[in-house]
Parts: C-alpha cells; sequence; structure tokens
C-alpha cells in the first residue's frame, strides 16, 4: 500500500513535469531540487551571481535513460556534499537540470539555453558521442566549459571540453591482447552504427591488427534495432574466438537475450561499454551475458574502499534506484574536479578555470581512487579493472591497472591542448 | 541444406515480425480508415502487461500474453469510445490525434513505471542443424503468426459479426439502414485490431528490452508492410508480409540489418510510386482482369 502510493504521488508529480516535456521537455528546475544549507554568501570566490550554477545535460528520458537517470543522482550526490561541507570555499552550488531526451537536437537547442541564457558557470552532460559532437562547437563558440562524463571513444582535444570518462587507450588497449593470449585470434566485430560504435571498432581492429589477430567480420547496427536474428547467423557463420559487441541504446542491448537464447554457449565477448554503463548483467536473465569482459574505473560490485564507500553512500541516498555504473562515477568525479579547480582558481571565470584544470588537479578518495586531470589531454588518468561476468552474472576482477593515463592524443599525436587546442576530434585513422 | 534452412529460418523469422506488428495496424486502417499512430504504443502496453503479469504476479507466460493482450485491447476499446470514435471520417485528422495518443502512452508508462521492466527470459531453448543453432521460441512466433491470421481471416470472413463489420467499413450509411449497430461494429474492430497489438507485445516482451520506447521500434516495419500490402487487411497483410520478409532476411544475411532496414524502405517507396494501391490492390486487379 506504501508503495503504491508513493507510486501514484510520483505519478501526480510528474504529470506536471510531462506538461513541460510536451511544450518543450524542459524537464525538472532547480526548484525540485534540495535547496542549499549551511552554505554561506560570503566567499572568496568571483562570480557574477553568488552563486556557482552548473547546468546538468542528461537523458532522463528516451533511449540512453538508464544510463542518464544514475548520472543525474550522482551530480545531485556530489553538488549536495558540497553544499553540505559549505559550499565552493563558502559559495553554494545550484542544480540547473534539464532533460535532452536522448536527442541530439535538443541536446544543441539546451546547449544554448544553458550557456546563453541560464548563464551557466559549467555544463555536465551529454551520453552518447554524437550528443557530444552535436554540441561541442557551441561551447568552442560561446568558449563555455563542458564536462563529458561518459566513456567514449577517445579523441576529442578541445579547449573547452575536459572528458572524465575512460577512453580506447584505457579499455581497448590492456583489454585486446590479454583476450587474444586465453582465447584466440579471430575476432568478430558488433557495433553501433555512429560515431562512437565506428571509430571504437577502428580501434579494436587497430589493435587486434598489433596483437597479430585477424578480423573474421564486422556489422554496425543502427541505432534502436531490435532484431538480431541476421546478425546472430552471420556471427556464428564467421565462427569468431572472441566476440566484440558495442551495442549502445536499450532496444540494442537486446542483442544479449537473444544471443544468449540463440543457443550459442561460451563464446568470449569484449566491450567498453555493457555491464559498467546500463547494467546488462542485472537487465537480463544469466547466462545473456556470460563471458563478457570489459576494463572499467568502477562497478556497484567492485570491492575496493573507495568504490564500497561511494557505492553505499549512492544506495542510501537514491535506494530506489537500480544500478551505479562507471559513468555515475565518472559523473561524481566530474564535479568534484570542477569544484577543486574553481577553488583554486578563485573564480569561476572560464579562461581561469580551464587554467587551474590544466594544471592537473588529482582528487583521492574518488569512486575510481585516485584520480589526475591530465592538463595536456583532458582527460583522466584512472586506476582501472578488468570486469569478467560468468554464467550466473556474477562479476569477477580479473585483473588491475594502476593510474592508466589517458594519453594517446598527447603520446601518439602530439597534442598538448594547454598549449594549442585544435578543437576537433580524432581517431585511430588519424595516425596513418 | 543448412543453407537452404538458414535462408528459410531468417525468412520465417523476418516474416512473423513483420505480419504480427502490422496485423492489427492494418485491420484498423482497412475496415476504418484510422491511421493509428499509436499502433506501436499499443504493442509496447501489451509487452508490459504480459511481463508485469508474468513477472509479479507469476502467472504462466502463455496465459499472461494472452491477459495481456485482452487488457490492451479494452484499453483500445476505452479510447475508441472516448476519442478515436470522433475521428472516423477524419483519417488526416486522426494521424495527429493518435500521435498524441502514442506519445501520452508512452510518457504515462514511463511515469508509472519507470524506464524499464524485468522481462522473462526467451522460454523454450535452440535446436540445432548441422553445427548451427537455432532459436526455438522464434520458429513457434511463426506458427503463432500463421494461426493468428487464419483466425482473423475465419472472423471476418465466416461469421455474422465478419459479415457486419464489413458491410459497415463498405456502407455504413446502407448497413445502419439495414439494421447493423455500426458503432458496436467500429467499436469491435478497434478492439481486435488494438488486441492484435498486445499480442504482438506480449510474444515479443520476452526477446527484447521492455521499455517505454519498445513501440517506436515496430511502428517503421508495420507501417512499411501496410503501405506494401494495400487495402485488404488480412491478403494484404500476409502478402506484403512474405514479399518484405524476403527482401529484409535477404539483405540482412547479405549485408547486414542496415541494408534490411533499407531494403524495406525502398520496397515502400516503389509500391507508393508503381503501385498505390499495394499488393492487395493489385490481386484486386488481377482477378478484375480475368473476370
Amino acid at each position: 500500500m506504501k508503495k503504491l502510493s508513493k507510486r501514484l504521488f510520483a505519478a501526480a508529480m510528474m504529470t506536471t513535469l510531462v506538461s513541460f516535456s510536451v511544450a518543450g521537455c524542459g524537464g525538472a528546475s532547480s526548484d525540485d531540487l534540495p535547496k542549499v544549507q549551511g552554505a554561506t554568501r560570503d566567499s572568496s570566490i568571483q562570480d557574477a551571481d553568488g552563486v556557482i550554477k552548473i547546468g546538468i545535460m542528461e537523458d532522463l528520458t528516451g533511449e540512453c535513460a538508464l544510463l542518464g537517470v544514475q548520472k543525474v543522482h550522482a551530480y545531485q550526490k556530489a553538488i549536495d556534499e558540497i553544499n553540505e561541507a559549505g559550499g565552493i570555499d563558502g559559495m553554494p552550488v545550484e542544480i540547473d537540470l534539464v532533460d535532452a531526451c536522448s536527442d541530439n537536437t535538443k541536446y544543441q537547442e539546451l546547449s544554448r539555453k544553458l550557456i546563453l541564457e541560464d548563464k551557466c558557470d559549467v555544463v555536465m552532460g551529454c551520453a552518447t558521442s554524437a550528443s557530444r559532437e552535436a554540441v561541442r562547437p557551441i561551447f568552442e563558440d560561446n568558449n563555455a566549459i563542458l564536462f563529458y562524463n561518459n566513456q567514449y571513444e577517445g579523441g576529442v582535444a578541445s579547449h573547452n571540453v575536459f572528458c572524465t570518462g575512460l577512453v580506447p587507450e584505457q579499455q581497448v588497449v590492456p583489454l585486446v591482447p590479454t583476450m587474444m593470449e586465453t582465447y584466440g585470434k579471430k575476432v568478430y566485430i558488433l557495433a553501433a552504427d555512429y560515431n562512437f560504435g565506428q571509430i571504437t571498432a577502428l580501434w579494436f581492429e587497430q589493435e587486434v591488427e598489433n596483437n597479430g589477430g585477424e578480423i573474421v567480420g564486422t556489422e554496425f547496427v543502427p541505432m534502436g534495432t531490435t532484431q538480431f536474428s541476421s546478425t546472430i547467423t552471420k556471427i556464428q557463420d564467421a565462427a569468431p574466438d572472441i566476440l566484440v559487441v558495442l551495442a549502445a541504446g536499450s532496444s540494442q542491448t537486446t542483442f544479449f537475450e537473444q544471443w544468449s537464447t540463440s543457443g550459442i554457449k561460451g563464446l568470449p565477448m569484449m566491450t567498453t561499454v555493457n555491464i559498467a554503463q546500463m547494467y546488462e548483467h542485472l537487465q537480463f536473465d544469466p547466462p545473456a551475458l556470460a563471458n563478457m569482459h570489459v576494463v572499467a574505473n568502477y562497478v556497484m560490485e567492485l570491492e575496493t574502499e573507495d568504490a564500497k564507500a561511494f557505492t553505499e553512500k549512492m544506495k542510501n541516498a537514491f535506494p530506489d534506484d537500480a544500478y551505479f555504473g562507471m559513468e555515475a562515477a565518472a559523473s561524481y568525479e566530474g564535479i568534484n574536479l570542477y569544484a577543486k579547480a574553481v577553488e583554486n582558481a578563485k573564480t569561476t571565470e572560464t579562461e581561469a578555470v580551464i587554467a587551474a584544470l590544466e594544471e592537473g588537479i588529482t582528487l583521492e578518495h574518488m569512486p575510481s581512487g585516485t584520480i589526475t586531470m591530465n592538463g595536456d589531454t583532458h582527460h583522466v588518468t584512472k586506476d582501472l579493472v578488468m570486469i569478467r561476468c560468468d554464467e550466473t552474472h556474477e562479476l569477477h576482477f580479473d585483473a588491475n591497472y594502476s593510474q592508466v593515463a589517458p594519453d594517446w592524443i598527447s603520446k601518439t599525436l602530439g597534442i598538448n591542448i594547454k598549449e594549442s587546442a585544435p578543437n576537433k576530434q580524432y581517431t585511430p585513422l588519424d595516425t596513418n | 541444406m543448412i543453407l537452404v534452412f538458414r535462408h528459410l529460418y531468417l525468412f520465417l523469422d523476418s516474416f512473423s515480425f513483420l505480419l504480427l506488428s502490422a496485423l492489427g495496424l492494418s485491420i484498423i486502417y482497412g475496415m476504418m480508415g484510422i491511421i493509428n499512430q499509436a499502433h506501436g504504443e499499443f504493442i509496447m502496453l501489451g509487452a508490459y502487461f504480459t511481463s508485469l503479469l508474468s513477472v509479479a504476479l507469476h502467472i504462466p507466460f502463455i496465459i499472461s500474453i494472452f491477459l495481456g493482450a485482452i487488457l490492451t485491447g479494452f484499453l483500445g476499446l476505452l479510447l475508441d469510445r472516448t476519442i478515436i470514435c470522433r475521428l472516423y471520417s477524419r483519417p488526416l485528422d486522426s494521424i495527429v490525434v493518435t500521435w498524441g495518443i502514442s506519445l501520452i502512452l508512452s510518457q504515462g508508462i514511463r511515469i508509472i513505471l519507470g524506464n524499464s521492466v524485468e522481462s522473462i527470459s526467451t522460454p523454450l531453448g535452440s535446436f540445432t542443424i548441422g553445427n548451427e543453432k537455432f532459436s526455438t521460441y522464434r520458429m513457434v512466433l511463426v506458427a503463432v503468426a500463421v494461426i493468428t491470421l487464419m483466425v482473423v481471416y475465419y472472423i471476418f470472413n465466416h461469421t455474422e459479426f465478419g459479415l457486419k463489420a464489413r458491410a459497415t467499413m463498405q456502407r455504413s450509411d446502407i448497413a445502419k439502414s439495414l439494421g447493423v449497430n455500426t458503432d458496436k461494429m467500429y467499436a469491435a474492430t478497434f478492439f481486435i485490431g488494438s488486441f492484435l497489438a498486445g499480442l504482438t507485445g506480449g510474444l515479443y516482451s520476452p526477446t527484447m528490452m521492455v521499455v517505454p520506447t519498445m513501440g517506436t521500434s515496430f511502428n517503421m516495419q508495420a507501417f512499411v508492410t501496410v503501405i506494401v500490402g494495400g487495402s485488404n487487411p488480412i491478403l494484404g497483410s500476409f502478402l506484403s508480409s512474405a514479399l518484405l520478409g524476403i527482401v529484409n532476411s535477404e539483405l540482412s544475411g547479405w549485408a547486414g540489418s542496415f541494408a534490411g532496414q533499407i531494403g524495406l524502405l525502398i520496397m515502400a517507396i516503389i509500391f507508393i510510386r508503381i503501385c498505390p494501391l499495394g499488393v492487395s490492390g493489385l490481386v484486386d486487379r488481377l482477378k478484375a482482369v480475368r473476370r
């Protein structure tokens, strides 16, 4: 009964929200969020309106909602903690939350709104790489800061964008040789058909070839695809030793259900997104994700002290949430990195904050342990684990990689964003 | 041998998906002239009802599918009596209104039940031919699709209800003057169409992630099937599912699911351009020529 009345209440509350979302999907306003407690306004930080306004732009609805909700909750937790401790050097932090509805056009509109109308000091958000690339020029043109707190295909070298999620040199490069040594050299790639899938597939191709392996087939699946019979038949036909799956959005992850019930058993799989992002190992009944491998900085099951502490406080704050994954951790870390940068810069002025971030901030006891913002690349060094999902969907942590630096842009391409930012995204094709 | 079966399996899989996706839409469109943009959302509702009944209430899966379809049917009936009945002779308005309904349904479900619900895993396992594995459940879906089509055919062609329903759709004024309760016929037809959508959702719920937006993944295929099928809902759906099933399965098998989807859209364009009455229109024309 209690649960029911709660549902009804939630329904009533959300009905009001829908009237917004029909008109333009405006989503929640900052008024719905807990107010600042204990923070005073006499702060040494320079800011025009006396409050640090963080724009949060994520998908609360649509294809990527399962990811967006956990990220938003992580932002809220991080900001609540900052405010409870008195704000950033005494200045309170305010959330400006908007729902991008998993729609790239919406992302562009909302970016302009958050930067130009709402005058946010920083914007955190974007889920898919398509959404990030859709808004990146807007941030560059308006000289505003975007924190992209999401695993992606790497290569963004922009003055205005800071990426706290993992990139291929942290996920693909360590994983491929280990997998090929254990399971074999024939690899099949199944990837989402947009920039994330295409470019990550290039990374897998490159690493498989570097390690003396062979790609026996590649298929790019359009977003929203739900029927995989022909895909599964083609994979069987190619008989690979390892299958790379880069399924994005809730439609595509349906692949795992159809894959596991197709009768094919035990083919090792690797990915950079599944399990650690949208918790497919809990969404689907075992053994849908059996033998899946991914390198990540955090999952809810991870038992390091720092990870456990994060899991604990997120569970307490949001007991109804199904899961917190590596992007929730990255989001929490994004807020803390920004807060530290403002504290160091003593202002929210864009160039000063970017300069503070580029100095290389190191934070301890974050969900993924000790993290360092790498000033040359605008990406974050983290401790990583290799996760293996068994037949019963229990996760095993088979290998640890300590302080892996996201240095492909600087080492291979020789770019130092601190000195000059090309404001573009590079792919493995740029190395030839 | 295995090669032949692989092609057959992919064809049948594609055929049953198209047929089940389109049948409800096709009946409502063919019989009532209502273009139901909320068709995908009715499928989504069927999947939600089925998942909730089978997971939360532990009702056996087969019964859950059936109950889910009936619930969806009644919801369709409710919508018909309150909203759709005002649109019977306004096909263009019906597009906008049903599109609005589709938004309300998918957002409403998200509000009440969240971004996803648990569904059961695909039952029945797999079978092996040569050294390749195939899903048994998918072949069961083919049988269900064919049986559903036969039942619908029987209802509309061999029962008194079917006769009255067809009379209403052809000339509602004359049917009315002969004592047919035309309102009741429309409502019943909409119920059947919604029931079939719910049935499709229930049948496909164990193979997919049950999310509020899942309806859209049926919409494109359903609409293309109806366009290619033409005005006769039963014959049209059957022939166009078979034709498009071949196109989709062969293209997907050859160049991936992207090519398969493009193939469907190209077929729709070809049919609209060359044969706007669809396959069933073509069949009718051939029949007329022979007479």
